[in-house]
């Protein structure tokens, strides 16, 4: 069963190291890697919901010499959704590129990124954190620059750039935290970590040094346009599971070892950047002119939703309250997962078959694709909080939190954001009612559009009417990992 | 009865529409046999299902489905007779509806997207219905906006799309509003299970100033869709809509959900007692009050039909309103009663609006010179309509405002005479001359764009059977207005559980 751990991370690595080799049957090996991969992580999942949370010391050696991996509730959620995410983004790039060479340069780059995020979800120790930020941000610039265009390069520079500077940060924080302690397990510093002045630096450093990855308000100014740069499935991959995994291992570093260190304003200070996000994210995706210029800034906004539950999880004990708050952090989380990719599938599919993304022209396109509209409508209802999507539930327990512990004043970002986020879905949507002739069936391309439907779906009517089970899995395991 | 059947009958009746639904989608688009099977098929199994839960809830049976969503949320559908009341109107109306809506978008463009979210919205009218606790009735009440807005979009002309957008501002805006104040309620008492004579009685009085702010906020949100003024801006814009949508929206769907809500969240949430004591009963009247008299004078003005079909509806949806808002099991009756008359009798005038439009290029009231003469079989249900509308003896309309008067001296509150008086006298007043123009005038020399001509029928038999049927509804719900299972005997039948308690 803990095999399942080092195969989560190697498979993908090593199909990268196959499409590498053989360039001209990427298409075949990369599918095979992304299948393989994916199984191995439904096994995982199946392995924790019934024996419990999973470490695994490589080689044997033991915290704080070896390196560990370790599956507990909400990663392995999350890497549940990277899995199927990242499946569905497979499928659908093999329509999407049609250059050979094109191709042959996603597929490696695609499944060690792949790689880097399954590493940094199951990453026990700090510094095994910093190698898989490093590898991510690499292979991460390198699939946004696979559009071609002057814009995507000078994006995807920039991206690399303020990805180093992110990743240096941190590896000032990781410094200061091994000169204290001597060691960086995360289940160890969690019983020795004191509040202190190197502490507090400390985390402030790691903190900064994700946030430039998660793109946090103010510190995402890079995101916009490399995600609206970057070929489609790319975007999705950034905006749906890059982000989502930094700002979830600022979650954790906050919510768990360095829980001792955190206090009431510090958390208040990153609530406050998170709803900052969401209104101003939220603001700009309004008043974007391009489709996926649109879903890269709502990524802003849906990265700081999950910054407000800090405030309101940092004061709570363990218990019920807790784990049902982080429940519904994480549901959030993987609901705009599964609902960005969706998007930004969908919004490439549009731009394929329009020749361009201008939202004010879109009309045709939309009412001519009626799989790809309706794509967008439902990963837009998640986007947006409606029900019945994941998110809905979410927004509601975090409204709950929120009035219950009297931090009523986090009430009027969410529901700026709401109304934002439908305005600016609305926009699209209304394209889709005009007068042009409207094709005979539903689906059309079924490789180019099934993926995103799916994912929508996931995210509209599977997260929202079974999110029970979410519970069940996290109460099961022990909440913090 | 097994006790499966039990647990799964409010669910099988939401899933009776929405598995057709979502199949609808996908049917090609040239396959009309297979849409209108699915179609009937599943309007007729609802029937079925809701005869079986109208015996059951009769004989004090009790059926509930309930699914966990999260911890203390849970998403219950659950049949009382209140629920029973709303399910019956929207399944018979939604058959009716469905008929309607196949003969009306006859070789029009993009039939399964239309009858798929057709489905969906009933499914959600259904779940509004059925809903057991307050949050179910929130995501029931979304998804019931979602699925309305393609269907008033659907027409895809610019005006559509303002009138759909309009639609959106107003209904989002509610919700959010309505979501603040469950949420809200929810961390004061707990998860919101509707219970007759509510559940907010028994909370310290400490809490009641914020219930009396939460009662705004609920009321801000559900009034939205009622169309309260100064909240119903958009639907006059929304008439941009199909027929059939049009009569959904104003009889079944989208109006009534609203006016339901009130109904659950006075009666089931706060309680009456409790409402009356907080002085929310008052608002609730005062604004239920303003709204009737002021959408009966906007629609004196109007010429066009179904714009002056809908300020009538924003001025009758709040009889149910105000209904609610008399402390006294008498003027409860009537609110109830007139959840369905209403349902019925302005279903019928929306169809007989759409039929003069499809058959005659008639839009106007100035254009419905002698339309009884070219079309008398709707003009007459058009007439059954307007006259219950005016609470003319014996329609069904007079047995609403009969109720709604004498509950109104029965609770003390003689002012509703005076509302309903004048009400009743500008209903008159904007309904009679279209009745005089329709049978008394003489027909133009040529109708404003006659795309149906005269056969055997006036117009295609699917546009002519459903209104017929629906104002011999009219005709009998006042008829038989004593009956056994008639509308009013089962409005009495949950006033009496409400207040005997």
């Amino acid at each position: 069963m803990s095999a399942s751990l080092p195969l989560a991370v190697s498979l993908p690595l090593l199909g990268a190291l196959a499409t590498t080799l053989a360039p001209r049957r990427a298409r075949t090996l990369g599918l095979i890697a992304a299948l393989a991969s994916s199984a191995v992580v439904a096994w995982l999942v199946v392995a924790v919901w019934t024996q419990g949370a999973l470490r695994v010391d490589l080689g044997g050696w033991s915290a704080p010499l070896g390196i560990g991996l370790e599956a507990g509730g909400a990663n392995t959620l999350l890497l549940a959704m990277t899995a199927l995410v990242a499946l569905a983004i497979s499928v659908h790039a093999g329509d999407y590129f049609r250059d050979r060479i094109q191709l042959g340069h996603f597929w490696p780059l695609w499944l060690l990124l792949w790689a880097a995020l399954n590493a940094l979800l199951l990453a026990a120790d700090l510094f095994n954190i910093y190698v898989g930020l490093e590898l991510l941000g690499l292979a991460g610039a390198a699939l946004a620059a696979l559009g071609g265009s002057r814009a995507a390069l000078s994006a995807s520079l920039r991206y690399l750039l303020v990805g180093l500077l992110g990743s240096m940060t941190y590896l000032l924080g990781v410094a200061l935290i091994y000169t204290a302690y001597g060691q960086l397990d995360l289940g160890l510093l969690a019983t020795q970590l004191t509040a202190g002045a190197a502490e507090a630096t400390a985390l402030a450093l790691l903190t900064l040094g994700l946030a430039f990855k998660a793109a946090l308000f103010p510190l995402h100014f890079w995101l916009p346009p490399t995600h609206a740069n970057a070929p489609a499935p790319v975007s999705a991959a950034l905006s749906a599971l890059v982000g989502k995994v930094a700002a979830w291992l600022i979650l954790l570093l906050w919510l768990g070892p360095f829980a001792t260190v955190t206090a009431p304003a510090g958390a208040t200070l990153l609530g406050l950047l998170g709803a900052c996000g969401v209104v101003w994210g939220s603001w700009r995706a309004l008043r974007a002119e391009r489709l996926k210029l649109l879903a890269a800034h709502s990524t802003v906004a849906q990265i700081g939703y999950l910054f407000i539950f800090v405030p309101l999880l940092q004061g709570l004990a363990p218990g019920s309250e807790r784990t049902t708050l982080i429940g519904a952090l994480l549901l959030m989380a993987l609901t705009h997962g599964f609902a960005k990719a969706a998007f930004f599938l969908a919004a490439g599919q549009v731009q394929q078959h329009a020749g361009h993304d201008r939202i004010s022209d879109l009309g045709g396109t939309a009412q001519r694709l009626p799989a790809t509209t309706f794509t967008l409508g439902l990963a837009g209802v998640a986007l947006i909080g409606l029900p019945p999507s994941g998110s809905f539930i979410g927004k509601w327990l975090l409204l709950e939190a929120a009035i219950a512990q009297g931090q009523w004043w986090w009430i009027a970002p969410l529901l700026a954001g709401t109304l934002l986020a439908a305005a600016y879905v609305f926009r699209v949507l209304a394209r889709a009612f005009n007068l042009e002739p409207t094709p005979q069936r539903f689906v059309n391309q079924g490789r180019a559009e099934l993926p995103g439907l799916v994912l929508a779906v996931i995210a509209v009517v599977g997260l929202g009417l079974a999110a029970g089970g979410l519970w069940g899995l996290l109460e099961a395991v022990e909440v913090e990992r | 009865m097994s006790s499966a059947l039990d647990t799964l009958l409010p669910m099988l009746i939401v899933c009776s529409s929405l598995v057709p639904g979502a199949v609808i989608f996908l049917v090609r688009e040239d396959s009309h046999l297979l849409r209108t099977t699915l179609n009937m098929a599943g309007a007729l199994t609802k029937l079925v299902l809701v005869g079986v839960m109208i015996w059951g809830v009769y004989h004090e049976h009790d059926y509930e489905s309930r699914i966990n969503l999260a911890p203390g949320l849970d998403l219950v559908f659950a049949a009382d007779a209140l629920s029973v009341l709303f399910v019956t109107l929207s399944t018979v109306l939604w058959l009716v509806t469905t008929i309607y809506a196949i003969g009306y978008l006859e070789r029009t463009p993009n039939r399964s997207r239309f009858f798929g979210f057709f489905s969906l919205c009933v499914s959600a009218t259904v779940g509004i219905a059925l809903a057991g606790n307050l949050l179910t009735f929130v995501i029931c009440y979304e998804i019931l906006t979602l699925a309305t807005y393609p269907l008033v979009a659907h027409r895809g002309t610019p005006e559509a799309t303002r009138g759909a957008r309009i639609y959106l501002y107003y209904t989002l805006s509610g919700g959010a509003l309505l979501l603040l104040g469950a949420v809200w309620l929810q961390t004061l008492a707990g998860p919101l299970d509707f219970v007759q004579g509510g559940i907010l009685g028994a909370l310290p009085t400490a809490l009641h100033g914020q219930f009396q702010v939460i009662f705004v906020l609920l009321l801000a949100g559900l009034g939205v869709k009622a169309a309260l003024v100064p909240l119903h801006g958009w639907l006059p814009q929304s008439m941009v809509a199909p027929a059939p949508v049009s009569a959904l929206l104003h009889a079944v769907a989208v109006v009534k959900a609203g006016a339901f809500g009130i109904v659950r969240v006075v009666y089931d949430v706060y309680g009456v007692g409790l409402s009356a004591s907080l002085g929310l009963l008052g608002l609730l009247g005062l604004l239920a009050s303003i709204t009737i008299v002021y959408g009966s004078l906007r629609a004196l003005v109007q010429d066009g039909l179904k714009a002056r079909l809908a300020y009538s509806t924003v001025s009758q949806v709040s009889y149910i309103a105000l209904g609610t808002s008399i402390f006294g099991p008498i003027a409860t009756v009537g609110g109830l009663v007139h959840l369905v008359h209403q349902g019925i009798m302005k279903i019928t005038l929306f169809f007989c609006a759409g039929n003069y439009a499809e058959t005659l290029g008639v839009h106007r009231v100035s254009q419905m010179d002698g339309v009884g003469r070219r079309m008398p079989w709707t003009t007459l249900a058009f007439s059954a309509g307007a006259l219950g509308m005016i609470g003319i003896p014996p329609l069904a309309g007079f047995v609403s405002k009969w109720y709604l008067g004498l509950g109104a001296i029965d609770g003390g509150a003689g002012w509703v005479l005076v509302v309903l008086a004048a009400s009743g006298l500008l209903n008159a007043a904007y309904f009679l001359p279209i009745l005089y123009r329709a049978w008394f005038r003489a027909p133009p020399e040529q109708w404003p764009q006659e795309h149906i001509s005269r056969r055997r029928l006036e117009t295609r038999a699917a546009l002519l059977w459903p209104p017929l049927v629906t104002a011999a509804l009219c005709v009998l719900a006042g008829l038989l207005a004593a009956a056994p299972f008639s509308p009013l005997e089962w409005a009495e039948l949950i006033a009496r559980r409400e207040y005997d308690r």
